[in-house]
Order: structure tokens, then sequence, then C-alpha cells
């Protein structure tokens, strides 16, 4: 709901100049470097480009200089938020390119932590946007709950964030004894208290006002844009990885019937990408759920493959694309039969979902630029790579 | 009134005014910690960090003292001081007892209203004097929003005032009655909306939104005259505390223990009302500027209307 | 939707309903962190099992391990016998102010001189501290918790399955650490 009405003094209206707004590279909305260049009249956006790579690190120069082994490290790093998605995805493309299987223990158990993964991610920005809309409680809350998965992700992997519990053709060890349980307490707990945060803003009037109707992402945008995840699915695209060309155990879990179900909204607007993002952290518990049921279940066996002392791809290339909890995250792994791969090409979700702010924000205020700023759930890492 | 007495009164009102502010905070420190699930400060002092402000006192006092290149210098530096002292001036008309006043006028509310508006002026001296983008946005939204609250805000007082026919602070308490509470509700809660917007306090801190533009006005400021305006946030929520006491809620009065302990309740009245704001902060998001403006069109003024219509009509009829 | 404000209240439910239950602060340097024994927080050297093959510093993504060391030869054992060269380690160095935790170091060494250890308070004020020199990273190896043992679900591990095959034949002589020269 806009009306503008402007008001003129003596003969016709003031003189009015636009003024050049740099949000970023230090901004406490941007979270890290990301820099948008804003042109303002008034508080009105008028034009605005986001302005990306104070955080380059040529990862995938890096890359090609770096043992598959070795890649892994990297790769967990550029979306800080979803390490273990991040390595999925190579050592699936180096899994194709060699022909490796992994067995079918570590498929739950890479499933499982990748969907805990997700609710961690998720948790984040469920915290963390609506402290951009002046709400300081939530980021305590979903921080809580980060902490109990947290406590079992460091429990199997040994890390925090950079869990480097993946190798080509499996994980690096098995869970430890008792893990499962305390997992699914995790889980349990977790689900729980989810309504202290959906008690704070679900049915909110004022989150309400702050989000509904604002920074509207059209399907055609999406399209144009390339932008996919959560984001995408808010504006009616329906579309995930996970369902519709499935790897891991998805296919068995996004099965009809299955506790896998695709999450969209259609009304495209930041309050949508919002919903998505809280719904999705309850199908996760619910995949995650079945997973640890499903791994109780599995018979006795390794949870990951002897590998050669020397790890060669083939020559040839491969495109293996996830859905990280962002979007889609792809490696594109061209080898010439060495070592370390030829190229290996990032496209990481990000990149692709800041790109359309210049689409969406002209036009609206600077209070609704950190609505729509903060609903686009991206990591500075992942956008510069 | 003797030349000592004033005196003793002035010290004793200088006291409040340094002490109450710190009191709120360290109110605000541990009850939004333990709201989010955390403890707070816990080494300061002691006992449960009982020392945080007067720690951060102390660190604001050693900072560096910045002065931006192209900052108006004299505005820049006088701006604090304006943001700070009307509330000084407005909690010396408080009536916090039975003739217990550091000053009494007999147009008191007036006289506060007039005063507590005075405030704005150095948030937008700062904002403008600091030669910052954000910095003046913050002072614009901060005007702007003076526009909206202040007259829900004088409305609803007048509500008061004319219920108790008298424009002085103590005579309305000496008129209060519990049964005002329900009859004056409305205009207490336009009171508190209008007040809190008043303050910039959440969910009405847009001139201070630090997710939108970093912290406002007082961007540019560090040190001693950053806690100055910091005080007069505390400080303004204790006079927004006093005057809905003195107001609303009946100040001194209650039930048992008047007699000489009615400043006691004056207080507790006043720290419940601070509980309420800091609650607020912690539990709601903050709005947009427009949408501050369309409650009090839409919303606040209308409602104000109708309580003054009421009381009115109440008046006439009683 | 219900009475406008609802939302409003609920919110101040949610955080009054909050504050009047135990908060879940761990007073951090009063009360130590319970970290489970795979926490990847230091890494411990057990130098009498280092050969100085290079391996870890080869294998380390961004190369933060130092290594020196020099061959001395040893006189032959037994009348007539050949004389045997060994490297000796001079220096044993990790730069934990370029290590990315990634463990790939212990997983490569093949002779399990390498350990984590969750010991993470060793923070310093110059970067240049954070080299961790042979003695220092020695230390940190009585800090080594014993790995956890294993869901049931899980295929045997190989120190197990390497030590059950020790007992069925001859054990091997002159290892140390028990679980050295498993693989």
């Amino acid at each position: 709901m806009t009306q503008e009405l402007t008001v003129g003094v003596g003969a016709g209206e003031l003189a009015t100049a636009d003024m050049v707004l740099n949000i970023g590279p230090q901004h406490p909305s941007t979270h890290g470097v990301l820099r948008l260049r804003i042109v303002l009249d008034g508080e009105r956006i008028r034009h605005a480009e986001p302005i990306v790579g104070y955080m380059h690190r040529g990862a995938e120069k890096l890359f090609e200089v770096r043992d598959y082994r070795q890649i892994i490290v990297l790769a967990n790093r550029h979306d800080w938020l979803s390490a273990f998605a991040n390595e999925l995805g190579v050592v699936l493309a180096v899994e194709r390119m060699t022909g490796i299987q992994a067995p079918e223990r570590a498929v739950w158990a890479r499933t499982l932590l990748a969907e805990l993964n997700r609710v961690l991610n998720h948790l984040m920005f469920l915290g963390s946007y609506p402290l951009e809309l002046g709400a300081i409680t939530p980021v305590f809350y979903a921080f809580r709950e980060r902490e109990v998965l947290q406590a079992v992700m460091e429990e199997i992997s040994g890390g925090r964030m950079h869990y480097m519990f993946n190798r080509v053709g499996g994980l690096k060890e098995d869970l430890p004894a008792g893990w499962l349980g305390r997992t699914a307490e995790a889980v349990a707990v977790v689900r729980r208290r989810m309504a202290d945060l959906e008690g704070l803003l679900v049915g909110n009037e004022i989150f309400r006002a702050r989000t509904a109707g604002v920074g509207v992402l059209s399907a055609e945008l999406v399209h144009g844009y390339g932008v996919s995840g959560p984001i995408a699915r808010a504006s009616g695209v329906d579309f995930d990885l996970r369902r519709d060309e499935p790897y891991l155990a998805y296919a068995e879990l996004f099965a009809p019937g299955g506790p896998g179900r695709v999450v969209t909204r259609s009304a495209g607007d930041a309050l949508a990408r919002f919903e998505c993002l809280l719904e999705q952290v309850h199908v996760s518990l619910d995949l995650a759920d079945a997973c640890v049921d499903r791994i109780a279940a599995l018979p006795r066996g390794p949870i990951n493959v002897r590998l050669p002392k020397v790890l060669k791809a083939p020559e040839g290339a491969t495109y293996a694309w996830t859905e990280n909890p962002l979007g889609i995250n792809g490696y594109y792994l061209v080898s010439r039969g060495e070592k370390t791969p030829w190229r290996l090409k990032l496209r990481s979700a990000s990149f692709n979902n800041v790109q359309v702010l210049a689409e969406i924000l002209p036009g609206n205020l600077v209070a609704d630029m950190v609505s729509i700023l903060g609903s686009m759930f991206f990591v500075v890492g992942d956008v510069d790579k | 009134m003797s030349v000592l007495d004033l005196l003793l009164r002035l010290v004793l009102l200088l006291a409040c005014f340094l002490v109450l502010p710190l009191v709120v905070g360290q109110i605000e420190h541990k009850a939004m910690a333990h709201m989010q699930s955390r403890l707070g400060p816990m080494y300061a002092g002691g006992f449960h960090g009982w020392a945080q402000l007067v720690a951060d006192g102390v660190k604001f006092a050693q900072k560096e003292d910045v002065l931006p290149a192209a900052a108006d210098p004299w505005v820049f530096r006088l701006a604090p001081a304006l943001a700070l002292l009307p509330y000084l001036v407005v909690l010396a008309l408080i009536p916090v007892g039975a003739g217990q006043a550091v000053v009494s006028a007999d147009v008191g509310i007036f006289l506060v209203l007039a005063v507590m508006g005075i405030g704005i002026i150095g948030t937008v001296m700062a904002g403008w004097a600091s030669a910052n983008k954000f910095s003046v946005l913050g002072a614009l939204r901060a005007a702007a929003q003076l526009l909206s609250y202040e007259l829900p805000l004088v409305l609803a007082a007048a509500s008061v005032a004319m219920a108790a026919g008298t424009l002085s602070l103590p005579g309305i308490v000496e008129a209060w009655r519990p049964w005002w509470l329900l009859w004056q509700l409305p205009g207490a809660l336009i009171f508190l909306v209008a007040g809190l917007a008043e303050l910039s306090r959440s969910p009405f801190d847009m001139p201070v939104a630090e997710s939108e533009i970093i912290f406002g006005a007082y961007t540019e400021y560090a040190g001693l005259r950053f806690a100055l305006f910091l005080l007069a946030e505390y400080a303004g929520i204790v006079v927004l505390g006093a005057l809905t006491t003195v107001l609303f809620l009946g100040g001194w009065k209650w039930p048992f223990l008047v007699g000489g302990l009615g400043w006691l309740w004056t207080l507790v009245k006043t720290l419940a009302v601070a509980f309420l704001v800091i609650w607020l902060r912690v539990s709601l998001p903050r709005l947009r500027e427009d949408q501050l403006q369309r409650l009090a069109w839409a919303w606040l003024v209308p409602l104000a209307l109708v309580q003054l219509m009421i009381t009115g009509v109440v008046r006439v009829m009683g | 939707m219900g009475l406008p404000g609802r939302g409003l209240a609920g919110g101040l439910a949610t955080t009054f309903r909050t504050m009047t239950r135990r908060s879940i602060t761990q007073q951090y340097p009063d009360v130590s962190p319970d970290l489970p024994p795979r926490t990847r927080g230091v890494i411990a050297l057990l130098e009498e099992n280092c050969t100085v093959c290079m391996l870890c510093a080869r294998e380390c993504p961004d190369w933060c391990i130092y290594i020196d060391s020099h061959k001395e030869t040893l006189p032959a054992t037994t009348e007539g016998g050949r004389e045997r060269t060994r490297n000796v380690l001079d220096r044993f160095a990790i730069d934990f102010s370029l290590c990315m935790y990634c463990g790939i170091c212990i997983e490569a060494c093949p002779f399990d001189a390498l350990f984590w250890s969750p010991e993470f308070e060793y923070a310093e004020l110059d970067i240049r501290e954070l080299v961790h020199e042979r003695d220092r990273l020695a230390l940190w190896m009585d800090t080594v918790p014993p790995p956890p043992p294993l869901d049931p679900g899980a295929e045997e591990a190989k120190e197990i399955a390497a030590a059950r095959k020790a007992v069925a034949a001859p054990a091997p002589t002159g290892d140390r650490h028990g679980e050295g020269a498993a693989r």
C-alpha cells in the first residue's frame, strides 16, 4: 500500500536531488561484505546495484591445484552455513566420474547429515532475518536450537562449521555409539522448541506488516536470473532437486507416502520466503527422523570404500548439482585424468539469488530494502566464492 | 522553601537522574537476557554483574572524543546536552509523593509536554551536524516521528487533565480515583504508545534502526557524547514511566502503605512501566516509518479524540 | 487471524515464558565445555612415531606444516652387515594461523604420529606465536582422548580388526604405540 502525496511549496515542488548511498561493504544488514550502491530520493530507492567480489578467494582456481580430498576442505567454505552440502556436491561429482559407489550406510548417513545441515542453515536465517526487522530475540532462540544440532554434528564429524566429513566413496568415519539416539533426541528438542521461534513471529502483526507484499519476486524473474532454492519456491517455482532429480536417498524419501515434500508459496514476497524457510525446517526435521530410523535398521556394513593411493578421475566431464539449503549448488568437473581437476566450476546459489536485487529493490524504501535483503537468504562467501 | 531545602531537593533530583536510568538499563540487561535464554552481565561488580553499567561508563569516559572532519563542531558537541537536559527538567516537575516535587508548577502538564518535545531537536542537530548520510536519514526519521506522535500524546494527556479538572501534576494525582484505570485506559495506552515513539524505543526505533541506518543520528558519536545519548534514552524511559504513573496510574496512591512512603509507590509503578517498555523491545519487531504515521493518524488520533469525548461526557454527567 | 494484537501478545507471552525458565548460557571460562572426542581442536604430535616421511606436509591443503630433518647413518648391527640410514627429525611445526583444521595430515599419517585433541585454548596476542613447534605439539598428546566406540551397525574399526589378526598370529615386535603399524 503506497500512497504518495507530493506537497508543493510556492510555485511548484521543492527541488530535490538524488543521494547516492553505499550500503556496505561494511553494513550491519549485509552479513559480510556485500555492497549495494543505491540511489535514493528521500528514502525511496531509485536505483540499486549489487557490487560483489569483496570476498573473492579464487576458490575455483585453488581447486585446480588440489587433489580431491583437499578440494573438500576448500569446497565446504564458500557457503559456510551449508558446509556439509557443499562437500557433498564435490564428492558426488568425483564418485560419478570414477564410478565409485558409496555404501548404503554412507548414503543414508549423508542424507541425514545434509538435512541436519539444512536445518542449521535455515535456523540461522530464521534468526537473522527478524534481527534485520528489529526483532532482537528470535536470533537467540535460533542459536539455542542450532547449538543442540551442532552438538551432534560436532560429535560425529569433529567440526562445528566446516565438517570435513565427506570423503570420496563415503564418510570419514562411522557414527559413534549412541549417536543416533542423541540425534533423534536433538531433532525432537528442536521440533518442540520451534514453537518459541514461531510464537514470536508467526501471526505477529508488525512482522506481517513489514514483510507481506514487500519485495515481490515474480516467477519470470526467478527464471530470468536463475534464482533457486526456498526463494524461488516462495515465488511458486515448484522445483526441488531432491524430488526432481534425486540424489543420495532422496528418491525414497520424496516418494509418494514418504516424509519428504516440497514447500512452495505463491505470493513471492518476503513473508512467503520466510514461511518457506520455516516450513522447510519442519520438513527437514521429519526427513532427519526418517533417516535415523532407517540407519538404525540397516545391516552392519562399511561407511566408506577403500580408495586407491592416488585418486584420479578419468578424463571427461560431469556436472553434479545438489539442492543446497540456499538453492542449487553445482560443480562442473572437468578432468584430464590427473589427480587434480583440470577445471572445477562452481555454481553457487547465493550468487544468482543476489543478482535479482537490482530488479526488486528500486521503488522501495530503505527500511524495505533491509527487509528484502534479509529475505533473499544469501551468504557472502557463496556470492564471492 | 528555603535555599537549603531547594539545594537538597536539587541534589536528590540529580542523584535520581543519574541513578535511575542506570537502574533501568541494568533491568534491561538482565530482563532481556533472561527473556532470550541468556544470563546477561555476570562479572562486573561480582553479584550478577550489577556494576556493568558503571563499568560501561568508565569505558565510555576513556574513549577518544571523535569529531568527524566535515562535522559542524559546535552543533555536533551541543547535541547530546540538548537531548538529555529536557528530561532533567521534566523529572524536576514530577511529584513523587504528596507535595514532594522539586519544582511545582500550576501548569505542570503543559510544561512537561512542551519540554519533552525539545529532546528531539538534539537528535536532529546530531544528525545534521554529523555530515553523514545515515545520520541525516536518522534525523529526518526522528523529525517525521515527532509529527506523528506528538498530537496523540498531548490529546491523551489532555483527557486526564480534563478528568481531573486541573493542569497541575500533583492536582491530577490528588483527583485520581482507582476507577480511572478503566475510564482512562484507552488514553493510557495511547500515551504509552506515543511515548515509545517519542523515545525512539522499539517497536518505533526507526530513527536508530541499526540494521538499516547503522545508528541513525548517533552513528558518528563515540565516548562520553555517545554515552550521553544513551543516558538520554534511559532517562527518557524513566520520565515516560513517571509521567504515565502520575497521569494514569495514580502516582503515589495505593490501597495501603500510603503516608510517608508514597514515593516508593511512584518508584515501583515507574519501574513497572519501564519493564513494560523493555519487554516490548525484546518481543516485537520494528515498524516502518510510514506505518507509524498511519498508526498515529488513523488510529491513535481518532482514539484519543474518542477518549476525550468519553472523558467530557462522564465529566458533564457526573 | 483473530483479534488485532494477538500476534503481538503471543510474542510477549513467549519472551515472558522464556524468562521464567532456566537460561542455557554456559559460563565458559568458569565451566569448561564438554567436548566430544572427535572435536578438532588442536593437533598433537607423537614424535616417536614420526618417520619424517613428509606425507602430512605434502598433503596439507595450505602447506602449514614445516618439517626439517637430517639423515643419520647407523653402523651395522651385525658383523659384515649393511649400514643403515635413517631420518632424524630436526623440526616439526604446525602454523595454526594457517591451519584450516581439516585433519588431512592426521588421516594421511601412515604411522599414527598425529592426533586430534579437543583442546582449544591456545589463542595468542601475536600471530607468530601460533606456530607450535614440536615440543608444544608433543605436550598436546596428554589431552588426546581415546576414540569413541562405534555404532553397533558400523564395521569393526581397522585397529581392532588388525589387533584381532595380531592376536591370532604372533604379535609383531617393536610396536610402541600398540595401534601403530595397523595398516
